[in-house]
């Protein structure tokens, strides 16, 4: 049963989300995979496996929700209709039904039941990476991102939002960064958040992340892309005058291209530099040249 | 003295004197005069609130910072619209307002239990009020959103987030809302429990006085907590402790635990006593007595004691322990059963029944569906799982505003409109309510519906500009807001129509199905509500 709502679901969700999806975007940015799109209705698409989950698991509830609602809203129409006062002008008087309310009871028990036990496994799935490949560091500060790479010896670098008269074409407004986090595609990132100032939210919605970063404290969650690509995210807890503005891109590259990008990051890490874009690091290593004339 | 005591029972005998204008209505007494007061005040306070609201949705309507300064400026709007709408719309409306027009006459007392401590209740809510609103024109405003969370409304070591007292305001705004609060939860329960009429048991309670029963525990257990918590945000504030500040050793979490050790039980506040008003509608315009009377009474009992069990499932990605998640996520959908069995039980109420669709009947109706819309989300919310990709977005902006915005505020006006001509004598106009209802209807859906869209996508709340793509339904959410604000001045358009030309009211104007003790005194009541206390049978 929850099956085929499961299937249902994504059948509609997903002409929905064609209606809906801009035209592929090829630019320096990689194929744009979690940016909003005009009109839709649905999740933006999925760029790893947590929110494949949370979408089929969604699936289930949405129609649940749906069906529960339109039962709702044909029983109102109906009695409101058939128990109108120029078709029925003596009222019963019943006011007592044992077995009714005892259905009415165990039922939404029952769909509960039905929501729960995928909703459990869920939340554990979703909880921490068993076995992670990396681990990074995410900090909210007063309007920016500061990453860390513990597991790479442990560089950081800030990323700051993108003005709007800084914009290239086809880059979003209130969505870019000068520096991106940068993540292999395929691997389990252990992401592990902390705050400084007041507390902000790290919020991925293409690859189902969310978890405040709070002064004080270290949370540990996990995310992976499992498509290369971009992927958009904004500060979803409120944080002051710019809240509206730190906006969060995570860009999943290959391995390789990843290690390229690590190596140039440390490098510049130590010189005081902030990293270089993926492409200029890809670039960089496969010609020493061109590697040299970079780090000028 | 004694002469004097001579003197006044001279004037009560006199059947229905009214004290003159000062005493009536600056040092009222009289749980019905008290009651109007709220009712005004919670109109007025609605004003500002709808007003911020215009504002709030001019700015969405396009991407861009057209007509707020700043980020700032925003927040402070923002959490004043919350904070009003809650505290001195909804609450004074529903419990204030109806709780001490009708709880009284409903159980056959002659008034409130502590009449001078009901007058000091309202009294605390105005400056209260103005407190808050003032708060908005000084410095920066209060910019933390309605949740207050610290370190953004407090401190870390020597940084101070929200500078200047509009905060501070803020904050002894809401202790002055929450006293008020307590000392009339305290004054409900003391009139329930011991001023009923004989006869009138606690299990032929009128379903009304069972929600402001239950309203007033969750009311006097749950606001001393918020009291503690901005307690402590002041003395973090401005007295040097760090209670919440983690430079100082102390714990941000720790205050949204009690702050929604509060905030969870304060949302059943605002729909339960709208709760009791649909099902006294229903049964009147469906002329049968309510389906199920005690599963529905202890259904509000349950739901009361559940929600304060369930207050985390607002901090999903606060970083609590899975464990405790699947706890709460339990917890939390076990909430749906009670208020699946009110919701099929008012159905079962209408089900066999003579119904007449007048305006209070569309309201409670329409209060049905919506409910159920915002209550489903609220199921969908209740899974973690899914929330870590919905909590603070648009979507959870959408669920509550259904539930309340809809529910509670299409209970308020569902009770004015059944209520109106017996607190003041003169009916309402029906077309000018059913033009009211539609116009609301169309409105409300018009701005929440998209924004579950909105949410789904991943538009955060509280953003004053967002990415373009987000356009569309923003601005579909923009023009029904314009839509519900013009419903709500075609709302006082109808109340002047009601006071300028409103027929004289009967005592019972809506016949057989109105059968609760307030039907059967005149439109208005007198003064002095019963000469002898009525039996119950």
């Amino acid at each position: 049963m929850a099956r085929v709502f499961a299937r249902l679901g994504a059948a509609f969700l997903g002409t929905l989300g064609a209606a809906a999806a801009l035209p592929a975007m090829a630019q320096a940015q990689g194929e744009v995979i979690g940016a909003p799109q005009p009109w839709a209705t649905g999740w933006r698409p999925s760029g790893g496996p947590i929110m494949d989950r949370i979408a089929s698991f969604n699936d289930l509830v949405f129609w649940i929700i749906v069906g529960i609602t339109l039962f709702v809203l044909a029983l109102l129409v109906w009695v409101v209709w058939r128990y109108r006062a120029s078709a029925n002008p003596n009222p019963s008087r019943t006011s007592h039904n044992t077995t009714l309310e005892i259905v009415w009871t165990v039922i939404p028990v029952l769909i509960l039941f039905v929501i729960a036990v995928p909703s459990f496994e869920l939340i554990y799935y979703q909880d921490r990476a068993r076995d992670a490949d990396l681990t990074i560091g995410v900090e909210g500060r007063q309007w920016y991102w500061h990453y860390r790479f513990p597991d790479h010896g442990g560089f950081t670098f800030d990323s700051f939002p993108l003005a709007a008269e800084d914009l290239r074409p086809g880059q979003f407004r209130n969505l870019e960064v000068d520096n991106q986090l940068v993540i292999p595609v395929g691997a389990n990132v252990r992401v592990l958040t902390t705050g400084v100032d007041v507390i902000h939210s790290f919020f991925v919605p293409s690859l189902g992340v969310q978890r405040y970063t709070i002064p004080g404290r270290t949370l540990e969650t996990w995310v992976r892309a499992d498509r290369p690509g971009t992927y958009y995210g904004q500060c979803n807890q409120i944080c002051g005058v710019n809240h509206w503005f730190m906006p969060i891109v995570v860009r999943a590259v290959p391995q390789a291209d990843f290690d390229a990008w690590v190596e140039q990051a440390r490098t510049r890490f130590a010189q005081g530099l902030p990293p270089l874009p993926v492409e200029q690091a890809v670039a960089a290593a496969r010609g020493e040249t061109t590697t040299a004339s970079l780090r000028q | 003295m004694s002469s004097a005591t001579d003197a006044h029972h001279g004037q009560d005998a006199h059947h229905d004197h009214k004290p003159g204008f000062v005493a009536r209505w600056l040092f009222s007494t009289n749980h019905k005069d008290i009651g109007t007061l709220y009712i005004i005040f919670s109109l007025v306070a609605a004003i500002v609130g709808v007003g911020i609201s215009a504002l709030m949705r001019l700015e969405l309507q396009q991407p861009g910072m057209q007509i707020f300064a700043d980020g700032q400026m925003w927040n402070a709007y923002v959490s004043a619209h919350g904070l009003i709408m809650v505290f001195f719309v909804i609450m004074p409306a529903l419990i204030g307002g109806f709780g001490n027009w009708f709880v009284p006459i409903m159980i056959g007392a002659p008034d409130m239990a502590f009449p001078r401590l009901n007058n000091i209740s309202f009294w605390l809510l105005v400056p209260a009020f103005l407190l808050l609103t003032a708060s908005l024109f000084v410095g920066g405003g209060p910019g933390a959103g309605w949740t207050i969370y610290p370190p953004l409304s407090g401190r870390t070591g020597e940084v101070l987030y929200q500078t200047g007292p509009a905060m501070d305001m803020a904050l002894f705004a809401l202790h002055l809302a929450g006293a008020s609060s307590i000392l009339g939860a305290a004054n409900f329960i003391t009139t329930i429990f011991n001023m009923r009429a004989p006869g009138m048991t606690l299990h032929k309670m009128p379903l009304f006085v069972w929600s402001m029963l239950v309203t007033a525990f969750l009311l006097l257990l749950a606001v001393p907590v918020l009291g503690g918590a901005i307690t402590m945000l002041i003395t973090d504030r401005n007295f040097g402790t760090a209670f919440f500040d983690p430079a100082g050793g102390g714990d941000p979490v720790l205050f949204q635990h009690l702050f929604w050790f509060f905030g969870h039980p304060e949302v059943y506040i605002m729909i339960l006593p709208a709760f009791g008003i649909i099902s006294h509608v229903i049964s009147t315009f469906s002329r049968k007595p309510v389906f199920g009377y005690l599963g529905m009474a202890y259904a509000m009992v349950a739901i009361g004691v559940v929600g304060f069990v369930v207050w985390a499932h607002h901090m999903y990605t606060s970083g609590i322990d899975v464990d405790t998640r699947a706890y709460f996520m339990a917890a939390t959908m076990i909430i749906a059963v009670p208020t699946g069995i009110k919701i099929f039980s008012w159905i079962a109420t209408m089900w066999g029944g003579s119904i007449e669709m007048k305006t209070p009947m569309l309201f409670a109706v329409g209060f049905i569906f919506l409910f159920t819309v915002g209550g489903v989300t609220g199921v969908v919310l209740a899974n973690a799982g899914i929330t870590q990709v919905l909590h603070n977005t648009y979507y959870v902006v959408a669920h509550f505003h259904y539930v309340l915005s809809l529910g509670a505020v299409f209970g308020i006006y569902a009770g004015i409109y059944y209520w109106i001509g017996k607190m003041s004598g003169r009916q309402y106009p029906e077309f000018w309510g059913k033009v009211h209802f539609w116009l609301t209807f169309v409105g409300v859906n018009m701005t929440f519906f998209p924004m579950h869209f909105l949410g789904t996508q991943g538009m955060p709340r509280r953003y004053p500009d967002y990415p373009d793509a987000m356009w569309g339904w923003n601005m579909v959410a923009s023009v029904g807001s314009y839509i519900a604000i013009a419903s709500f001045v075609v709302f006082f358009y109808v109340m002047w129509l009601t006071f300028r030309r409103g027929e004289q009211a009967a005592a019972n104007p809506w016949g057989a199905g109105a059968t609760t003790l307030e039907w059967r005194v005149s439109s208005p009541p007198p003064f002095h509500t019963f000469d002898e206390l009525p039996r119950i049978r």
